[in-house]
């Protein structure tokens, strides 16, 4: 586990952590012995945890989704899945390394895969554009959409992006028409699919690979419209009040679980899911079985009629004349 | 000396001259925000809110664009009930709430989306528009509601389905909500493609965000009023990413139609004729 970066609220659990961690050095010496001490501060420090981890503010949720040690797509591809074939044409102009996908095997079936990857360190996150895809991205999508229904294979998508990417070149190739025809496409699908938040879902640029039969989010992860900053930059023209927006714009699990709009909340290890990656993934795992095996009992007719009327419903407003 | 000086001290001192109206205000005289020109409010308004001097279109409130694509008094509007909620409790300076009271009071609207049933050159068209002077047109669940019901209503009547968009994209005083509007008019949107009538898409100025990259960039016809922006992201957005100005004309319809993202770039005063046009070829 990286402790090279450390969250604001993260610190005190942190320090006592190295303490044991000092402690336990200095008992392997068999000198002294600390095994008291050690249960006792490792006690402490699960309490410790417990209280920080219970009352989180929305904006603290922000910043563990974009915790830079969090597990990225790559890493539950490569926990989750076998036999990964990559697919990396767009059929149009370059391959978008913001958005990997291809076909493997999830409990031994085959499966479309796809997700938002994000780099580690400067060089990988200039491969990755940072988890922002620009149209190739979207329309390599595109194309894997159309193999799944081709092949009847179900569909998992994994959403992790500060958004589609706002840059010159991606708007003379259509960055918005390029989701425009993804949410279409995805709506039009008769095979499972399942999609699965697992840090940031900013706006189009997340919900371009999310229009799916059931929709999953980590416990820490958010979804929303737009970023706290960019939300902040245009209300206030201060993107600092970032903090602020984070908590009207209520973008948390919890938020959408209450709202309706998410099917579960998949929890993460204690601390958040870069303290234990794997018994994170264990969890999306038993989260995806489930849902994919309760969506292949369903008919091609079926999957359509109950994904139209899940989104048909999606909205609050009220008839009054 | 000119009638209409720029000197203010002037037109300010003398009763008989005319007053000036600054840029984009309206008197009995009206100065285009393009090339300053002083036209008659009478003129420009006939002239559906573009400028007889330079075509310069300015922005033309939903009731009268209605009227100006409808066979005469043709247009009945639908929906008329639905009505926005709070679901965030959201707030900045100002509450949504109070905001959307306000903006009621100002507009007359309740929401940035007309939508009902009119004639185009004698065919039943399923009409919506953008009311850009409600919140920027932003699409919050009232907006992606009617949006859908255009679609549902074109399904089941089987007619032709066309909407007008001007708008800053999805509305963020709703959240998720909004962003979710996205997924459902585009699925309501391809239950419509079944019935195989034109869906029309008319992108006015601005048409960014999210409404950008959902139906209104879905069109079976693309149609782009001159020198619109039109775009997924905001200039301003863009700017800060790759910190560079902008070239000019820069997500203008001129440069999208250059690069084959939209279909046709439409002057105001022909789009009734091209709309009719084309119903009557796919129709």
């Amino acid at each position: 586990m990286s402790r090279t970066y450390t969250l604001e609220f993260e610190r005190p659990l942190l320090a006592l952590e190295s303490k044991i961690d000092e402690l336990k050095q200095l008992s392997g010496g068999a000198a002294v012995d600390f095994t008291d001490e050690i249960i006792k501060l490792e006690r402490k420090a699960k309490k410790l945890q417990a209280e920080i981890f219970s009352d989180l503010s929305r904006w603290q949720i922000v910043q563990l989704a974009r915790h830079p040690s969090r597990p990225y797509f790559l890493d539950y591809l490569g926990q989750l899945f076998t036999d990964f074939f990559e697919i990396e044409g767009d059929r149009r102009f370059a391959a978008d390394r913001a958005i990997v996908s291809g076909f493997a095997k999830f409990d031994g079936q085959p499966v479309v895969v796809m997700g938002h990857q994000k780099g580690r360190g400067t060089k990988d996150n200039m491969l990755r554009n940072f988890g922002m895809a620009r149209p190739e991205g979207y329309r390599k999508a595109r194309r894997l959409f159309d193999l799944a229904e081709r092949f009847r294979l179900p569909l998992v998508t994994f959403i992790d992006t500060p958004g589609a990417y706002p840059g010159i070149g991606a708007e003379e190739r259509g960055q918005a028409e390029a989701i425009a025809t993804n949410l279409e496409v995805m709506s039009s699908l008769s095979v499972p699919s399942v999609s699965v938040v697992i840090g940031e879902g900013a706006s189009g640029g997340a919900i371009g690979i999310g229009v799916t039969s059931r929709i999953l989010m980590l416990e820490y992860a958010w979804y929303n419209v737009i970023s706290p900053e960019s939300c902040s930059s245009i209300l206030y023209r201060d993107a600092s009040k970032a903090q602020k927006s984070a908590e009207a714009l209520k973008l948390t699990a919890r938020d959408l679980m209450g709202f309706g709009i998410i099917d579960e909340i998949v929890k993460e290890a204690p601390g958040g899911a870069h303290r234990d990656p794997q018994f994170t993934a264990e969890n999306v795992r038993t989260a995806l079985r489930r849902h994919l095996a309760e969506l292949s009992q369903l008919s091609p007719e079926q999957l359509v009629r109950d994904r139209y009327r899940k989104f048909r419903a999606m909205g609050v407003f009220t008839s009054e004349e | 000396m000119a009638w209409f000086s720029k000197n203010k001290k002037l037109t300010a001192a003398s009763d008989k001259v005319p007053q000036l109206p600054a840029k984009g205000e309206v008197g009995l005289w009206k100065k285009c925000d393009a090339c300053d020109e002083v036209a008659y409010t009478q003129d420009f308004e006939r002239n559906w809110n573009v400028c007889p001097s330079c075509g310069a279109h300015e922005a033309l409130p939903v009731r009268r664009r209605l009227e100006m694509i409808c066979d005469r008094g043709s247009f009945e509007e639908l929906d008329t009930d639905l009505t926005p909620q709070d679901p965030l409790g959201f707030a900045d300076q100002k509450r949504y709430r109070d905001r959307l009271k306000s903006t009621h009071k100002n507009t007359g609207l309740k929401d940035a989306f007309l939508s009902g049933v009119g004639l185009v050159g004698d065919v039943p068209v399923s009409i919506g528009c953008f009311a850009f002077e409600f919140m920027g047109g932003s699409m919050g669940s009232v907006v992606g509601e009617k949006v859908t019901r255009v679609f549902d209503r074109a399904y089941e009547r089987r007619i032709p389905a066309m909407v007008f968009s001007s708008t800053g994209g999805a509305r963020m005083q709703e959240g998720i909500f909004s962003l979710m509007q996205m997924a459902k008019t585009s699925a309501a949107l391809h239950r419509f493609r079944s019935v195989r009538k034109p869906y029309v898409s008319v992108m006015l100025h601005p048409t960014t965000g999210g409404v950008a990259a959902s139906f209104a960039w879905l069109g079976d016809v693309v149609i782009a009023e001159p020198k619109a922006l039109i775009g997924f992201a905001g200039p301003r957005v863009i700017e800060q990413t790759i910190r560079e100005k902008l070239p000019p004309g820069f997500q203008r319809s001129e440069f999208l139609l250059e690069h084959g993202m939209v279909d046709a770039i439409v002057p105001r005063g022909e789009l009734r004729a091209k709309l009719s046009q084309i119903f009557s070829l796919l129709g």
